[in-house]
């Protein structure tokens, strides 16, 4: 194929540099599904530069990309590699030839303003007998729920246990309602550059008439995009952020105990991508019974649980290695009763992943807002 | 001394050893001013040399013990300069000597103190690069010149507590009284013509590269480190081992933080495709049946003799394949490195039980405060600038003060030698001139008064 993948990458807004690769392969080293599925970053890298890539449309694993950005982080050259992934990625979104789910995705959130595609107005489901102040009648924090934490039934239970621990702390916090939309995180990091401008377009104005001091959110990936890319005028804060926080200035009190052995996996999106490692430590540290271990590949080491860049609605072109099943496992061998999560995805992908590989009965996939409402 | 111009050379590792020597040798008197214990810089850390395999402290210690007995030198070890002031043919400059709580003419390198010292065998030694420990009164190394002990002022317990046992047993097993805690700094005023800089270089922290585990993994450590385990001087005897056990499996990594503007590093380090080879060599050499893979981005053999060197130990079945590793995580009790081989356009995991990381050559920590003490000029990449990158190679940015070895940028030791003897000329110019002069001077001063 014949196309400046540069010049096309530019006009989406990419930062994706060509020229300054020197082919180290330090991105397609890093990268998380390099070992088990076709997709070389760094091979896209040089096909894109001199011009000659083979037909994206033939090459399945262009899909398979978690969106990680350990590519984009380590790249000495600040290539930013993943980005030529997703101007590939758009070229087929522009033909319409993409897989079908990630279509049925797609369309959710353009019709739904969700990627499940249930419908709008069930999107506040979640809060049945909870009390949430409307965020339209104005309120010091914006609490901005990710499309899972919204209607993923797993993932609800932990967006109910945040409400009660920021409830807990006297938090003047509100919620958009049934207004609330997807970010589109992953819209854009599917190629759906049109989708995402138009999400940006309508969902910026709406989160900004709030007025809130600061928007928290359920999950690293609409944090990212928010902070990143929305360029909002407040700040954005990821829940474990905020709960760090509360609990060092002592508003937040844990007068229960969990007395289990707890681990703790790093979502790229907030670890790799946002350099917060600390803030989820010392909130599960200071649950009182927690014993904090640690697996080995942590922090700018850890490993992606295969759900972001939009693999949640793509199964990707190896189901049998899934980097999930690894991380359990890894999980288990510390000892850990539990797995704490703090992303939605994480959750969906590793929960799954313990039924899978038969751990659930000594491993609990839990969201660390869980873990702080159990000691509440 | 005589009543010639002298020079003064901050820095004593090779290559202002080298400058001093040959400005000492045309008969100017030299100041030659080094901040640790002992002269040497990095080469006496170093096992062998590339290419030639000479054994570093063999061919450095020669010329360590000529500048300690040269009648041109005056060797100031411990010390600092503080201050320079005046121009080129003028400089007065302040020297701080650090008190090393040691009478240097009564010490005479026994090392019955530091066998005796409290501390003995639980201070980090720097020397060996945190390898091995040592005594808090101490010489960095065996061959050290001068041959005097040091009382680390950091580690010594009367120094950082006040009190030491009931006596002190370093002073109680000294022959000669050389121990003296009253000792104080003492500052020395010197008139010189001329400077050379040749204050070294540092090596990036590689923590500033999380994946590859170094602080986290004991097994992953350095080129300096390599260079030291590696050493028949060094913590180990010069045996290749960690934690009593001999690697089987061992993999370099080329390019940790050079050519990576995100580091702050966007140049070559030029020293380390040459310096892994050779490990790579001494690593067949004393472990005939290990496995040693060095992963490479672009090989860079550019020397005299070394592409040559590089085929010679390619031929010592070095497995070099191509790509930056991008992690290191430990699977059991063994390392794994994950990288890109892309010559075969593949993921691949390779077991080790050492990493060695090629850690970039950085300028010294203190190089902006040195730059505003002499009042020179860095380039961009944070080294100092010499006048003209072609024509003027070895002259600072102010008159009279010249630049030599890694100060200026990384470069091997032939490159810091070559640039040694070509500041010494440049200097030796700037000392004759001066020498012509010093009678027309004397006139100026006299219809001044």
């Amino acid at each position: 194929m014949l196309m400046d993948i540069q010049q096309h990458a530019r006009e989406l807004g990419l930062g994706l540099d060509l020229f300054s690769c020197i082919q180290c392969g330090k991105c397609t080293g890093g990268c998380p599904v390099s070992m088990t599925t076709a997709l070389n970053v760094r091979s896209l890298v040089y096909g894109a530069l001199i011009g000659d890539i083979a037909g994206p449309v033939h090459r399945e694993e262009l899909w398979d990309c978690t969106c990680c950005f350990t590519c984009v982080e380590r790249c000495p050259k600040d290539v930013r590699p993943a980005e030529v992934i997703i101007a590939l990625r758009s070229l087929l979104v522009e033909e319409g030839k993409v897989p079908s789910t990630i279509g049925n995705a797609l369309m959710g959130i353009f019709r739904q303003g969700n990627p499940l595609g249930y419908a709008r107005e069930d999107r506040t489901a979640w809060m049945d007998g909870l009390e949430v102040k409307p965020a339209q009648e104005g309120c010091e924090t914006l609490l901005f729920t990710c499309c899972s934490s919204a209607y993923d039934i797993r993932a609800q239970a932990a967006t109910k246990a945040l409400v009660r621990v920021l409830k807990a702390a006297g938090m003047d916090f509100g919620h958009l309602g049934t207004e609330e939309t997807c970010c589109g995180n992953e819209v854009r990091r599917l190629g759906e550059m049109g989708l995402f401008e138009m999400l940006v377009e309508e969902g910026k104005p709406l989160l900004e008439e709030v007025g809130a001091a600061r928007m928290v959110t359920t999950s690293p990936h609409c944090m990212n995009t928010f902070r990143h890319e929305y360029k909002l005028g407040m700040d954005v804060l990821h829940y474990t952020q905020w709960l760090a926080r509360l609990l060092e200035q002592g508003r937040l009190n844990l007068t229960g105990r969990v007395e289990k052995v707890v681990t703790y996996h790093d979502p790229c999106f907030l670890g790799k991508q946002n350099g917060i490692f600390d803030e989820p430590r010392e909130v599960l540290k200071a649950i009182p019974g927690v014993k904090f271990v640690e697996m080995d590949r942590i922090r700018e080491r850890s490993l992606c649980c295969e759900g972001g860049g939009g693999r949640m609605w793509f199964e990707g072109t190896n189901t049998e290695g899934r980097l999930a099943f690894q991380r359990v496992q890894e999980a288990a061998d510390t000892g850990a009763e539990i797995l704490a999560v703090a992303c939605p995805f994480c959750m969906a992908m590793l929960d799954d992943a313990t039924k899978v590989k038969g751990l659930s009965d000594r491993l609990k996939v839990m969201d660390i807002a869980e873990l702080v409402a159990m000691a509440l | 001394m005589t009543h010639k111009p002298a020079a003064l050379v901050i820095g004593a590792g090779i290559a202002g050893i080298q400058a001093a020597l040959d400005i000492a040798d045309a008969g100017f008197p030299v100041y030659l001013v080094e901040r640790e214990p002992s002269v040497g810089g990095r080469m006496a850390q170093l096992d062998k040399t590339f290419p030639t395999l000479d054994c570093s402290s063999c061919i450095l210690t020669p010329k360590m013990v000529n500048v300690g007995q040269h009648p041109n030198i005056e060797l100031m070890t411990y010390s600092e300069v503080v201050a320079v002031e005046g121009e080129a043919g003028a400089f007065h400059v302040t020297i701080r000597k650090k008190p090393r709580y040691v009478e240097e003419d009564l010490c005479r390198g026994c090392g019955l103190c530091a066998q005796e010292c409290r501390m003995h065998g639980r201070v980090v030694d720097t020397f060996n690069q945190g390898l091995g420990k040592r005594a808090a009164i101490y010489v960095p190394f065996p061959q050290a010149v001068p041959l005097i002990y040091t009382v680390d002022p950091t580690a010594c317990l009367y120094l950082t507590r006040g009190v030491c046992g009931k006596t002190f047993k370093c002073k109680d097993a000294c022959p000669t009284g050389a121990i003296n805690f009253e000792q104080k700094e003492r500052f020395v005023e010197v008139d010189v013509a001329a400077i050379i800089v040749a204050t070294g270089f540092d090596l990036m922290d590689p923590r500033t590269k999380p994946e590859f585990g170094y602080g986290v993994y004991p097994n992953v450590i350095t080129g300096l480190e390599f260079e030291r385990l590696s050493s028949a001087s060094g913590p180990t005897g010069g045996k290749i081992v960690l934690n009593g056990k001999e690697p089987q499996d061992m993999v370099f990594i080329h390019c940790v933080g050079s050519r990576d503007p995100h580091t702050g590093v966007p140049y070559c380090s030029r020293i380390c495709c040459m310096y892994t080879a050779k490990h790579a060599h001494l690593v067949r050499d004393k472990l005939p049946n290990a496995r040693i893979t060095v992963f490479y981005i672009d090989m860079r053999a550019f020397g005299k003799g070394y592409e040559e060197f590089y085929d010679r130990v390619k031929e010592e079945r070095v497995f070099y394949r191509r790509g930056e590793p991008s992690e290191v995580y430990r699977r059991g009790d063994r390392l794994v490195v994950r990288g890109e081989d892309s010559l075969l356009g593949r993921t691949v995991e390779v077991e080790a039980d050492l990493v060695v990381l090629a850690t970039a050559v950085v300028p010294r920590a203190d190089t902006l405060a040195v730059a505003e003490l002499l009042g020179l000029a860095c380039s961009p990449d944070g080294f100092f600038q010499e006048a003209h990158p072609k024509y003027r190679p070895v002259e600072s940015t102010r008159p009279g003060v010249f630049l030599a070895g890694c100060c200026q940028g990384p470069k091997d030791i032939p490159d810091a030698v070559a640039q040694a003897k070509a500041a010494a000329a440049s200097a030796l110019v700037v000392l004759k001139n001066t020498a012509q002069d010093l009678p027309q001077r004397h006139e100026d001063t006299k219809k001044k008064l």
